[in-house]
């Protein structure tokens, strides 16, 4: 049940288009859940056709793009299909991700080709998406809507972790990334934020760590919760166009 | 002058020949862009966003091999991608002028083209063999999708390699509903907006659905620009306001921005936020309300963008410009050197007092 200080949170969504990738399961899927929630208009990304099918027939409202992040060819066809479903874009969350090796492995014992696709999916593609769709998120950033990045990252970004290497070295590669970003953009008045949402009980978790108590994870909606909140905060403390708060939608 | 045949955005040697309200004529380098405009100057470019536009196929009558570009739309609704102007080629590619491309096979209205997973029906041809209205089967979604994953982006025959959607984005490409890409805005990419801001120099966008700039048909090419859709926001509107009223320049970057913004502001100066669509041509004789001074690319004598070019300086200052272009080996096309021209009689500090002369 929601707390009457919440509904300024959830005012903040309503009419903002959002696009997460990764979609399909785990906080990817939450987020999608928690976001069309909140009254934000969302499209998702994801590799596999069926799911994205999946995920649109159980979620109304929803626009499933597939496409895959790693690929620079990909980037565009998906920037399209985002900006064409929502007719422009306030808020990206970049949370698809590639754990490297699996199981994890070692440093030395991992394969250059896993490294690379850890990089090409948790660096690059968020990376290439973002500046396919810089344009946009200045544009709503001069409409006062609100421009935001939201890169999902871990604790593996900071501990060197035993056999979270690919991952590790490749989320602190994003999370470096989305600093400077930030430093670069907030003139421009889009804000980049690197968030951590805590190991959670979903199936990327579960192939990394087999072994761990899903009732000792945090569960994905929790985490969705939180990082929309997140979102919520800083784009009221953006002082978004009152336009995109109607009372009436609260009442 | 040469065509650019490198699809090289900003190119390190570019050059920009900058001519003033003064008829003075400067050459700088086009990295310095922004030496060119003033404290409380509004740049305006085209956040346009390039589609891929270029759908290759069957005319499913005949069975022969098609290239239709999408040249033209009505709204710049996203639905709106269901009904397109198009102009279709038959066989050949890139490589080959399209002032030689074969004509495509007879083309009548309710003919079935499959262009990869698309399917459309021409609904009515426009007065001219190969130009045409399509509507596409499916849902906008279905539409898009077929679009994103087997368009490309319209070619040309002067670059050597296969344009892809990377190349033609300008840095601030927003919405997707350009046929071509609004390529003066290749200039400025997001060091030179820093740049600006840090200078108190401001920076606006339209969105202007440029349309199909040449076909290789000379009776087709008569006909362009096609009308086409654009949205001025309502910021755009308000910081055209506050230029005008601290003094500074109302800089458009394309042609694109000239014809919108003179549009909107057709009736009494004054430039509405809002969706239009611009019919009007802009040449010798027709008066700007709006822009002082534009940034683009350089054009060729007969083409629409050089004709736009005469509602800003007269043909004797056009042709000293020409002469320079082909004197200093200024690159034309989309990926080639740059023009910044001041309106005739716009007042202000000249270029020649920004740039003295050796």
């Amino acid at each position: 049940m929601l707390e009457d200080s919440d509904h300024h949170i959830l005012n903040e969504f309503r009419g903002l288009r959002v696009a997460i990738t990764g979609g399909t399961s785990g906080l990817g899927l939450a987020l999608v859940h928690e976001l069309l929630d909140r009254g934000a208009g969302v499209a998702f990304i994801a590799r596999r056709r069926e799911g994205v099918v999946r995920v649109m027939r159980e979620h109304a409202g929803a626009h499933g793009i597939v496409g895959d992040v790693s690929k620079k060819d990909d980037i565009h066809p998906i920037a399209i299909q985002i900006l064409a479903a929502l007719e422009g874009l306030d808020v990206l969350i970049n949370n698809a991700s590639d754990l490297g090796p699996t199981p994890l492995a070692l440093l030395a014992d991992t394969e250059c080709e896993d490294l690379e696709r850890a990089l090409a999916t948790n660096v690059l593609g968020p990376f290439q998406l973002t500046k396919a769709l810089l344009g946009t998120l200045a544009s709503s950033a001069r409409e006062d809507r609100g421009a935001v990045v939201l890169n999902v990252s871990s604790d593996a970004a900071i501990n060197p972790y035993h056999r979270w290497g690919a991952y590790g070295a490749s989320k602190a590669a994003l999370h470096h990334l989305s600093r400077i970003w930030n430093e670069e953009l907030t003139a421009e008045g889009i804000r980049v934020l690197s968030l951590d949402p805590g190991d959670m009980d979903t199936p990327l978790h579960a192939i990394a760590a087999p072994d761990a108590d899903p009732s000792e994870l945090k569960r994905p909606e929790t985490a969705a919760r939180e990082l929309a909140d997140a979102i919520g905060n800083l784009l009221s403390s953006m002082h978004r166009r009152p336009k995109l708060m109607p009372e009436a939608a609260v009442r | 002058m040469n065509a650019a045949h490198l699809p090289i955005q900003r190119p390190r040697q570019a050059k920009l020949l900058a001519l003033d309200s003064g008829g003075n004529i400067r050459h700088v380098v086009r990295s310095r862009v922004v030496d060119l405009f003033r404290r409380d100057d509004l740049v305006i470019s085209n956040d346009a966003a390039t589609l891929p536009a270029s759908l290759t196929g069957e005319h499913l009558p005949t069975g022969g091999f098609i290239e239709v570009r999408l040249a033209a739309r009505r709204s710049l609704s996203t639905d709106a991608i269901r009904h397109c102007t198009a102009v279709v080629f038959g066989t050949g590619d890139f490589r080959m002028l399209t002032e030689d491309r074969p004509k495509p096979p007879e083309l009548t209205p309710g003919d079935r083209l499959k262009l990869g997973p698309l399917q459309a029906t021409v609904e009515a041809v426009l007065g001219h063999p190969r130009l045409v209205r399509l509507a596409f089967d499916g849902s906008p979604a279905e539409i898009w999708e077929g679009l994103a994953r087997h368009g490309r982006p319209i070619q040309y025959s002067h670059i050597a390699k296969p344009l892809v959607l990377w190349d033609v984005w300008t840095p601030i490409a927003g919405p997707p509903v350009a046929f071509e890409s609004p390529s003066a805005g290749f200039a400025l990419d997001w060091n030179a907006l820093a740049t600006m801001k840090r200078q108190r120099i401001q920076f606006a966008t339209i969105t202007h659905a440029a349309g199909i700039s040449s076909t290789g048909d000379g009776e087709l090419d008569a006909l362009l620009p096609f009308d086409e859709p654009y949205y001025i926001p309502p910021a755009t509107a308000l910081a055209i306001s506050h230029a005008r009223m601290r003094g500074g320049r109302i800089i458009a970057v394309g042609t694109t921005v000239v014809r919108a913004l003179e549009h909107a502001a057709r009736f009494d100066s004054f430039v509405r936020p809002g969706f239009g669509l611009a019919t009007q041509r802009i040449g010798a004789g027709t008066p700007l309300h709006v822009v002082d001074a534009i940034l683009s690319g350089t054009h060729e004598p007969g083409t629409s963008h050089y004709c736009l070019m005469r509602a800003f300086v007269d043909d004797a200052a056009l042709r000293g410009l020409d002469r320079d272009l082909n004197l200093h080996d200024y690159r034309t096309h989309e990926f080639g050197d740059s023009i910044f021209v001041e309106r005739n009689g716009r007042g202000g500090e000249s270029l020649e007092q920004q740039f003295p002369a050796a």
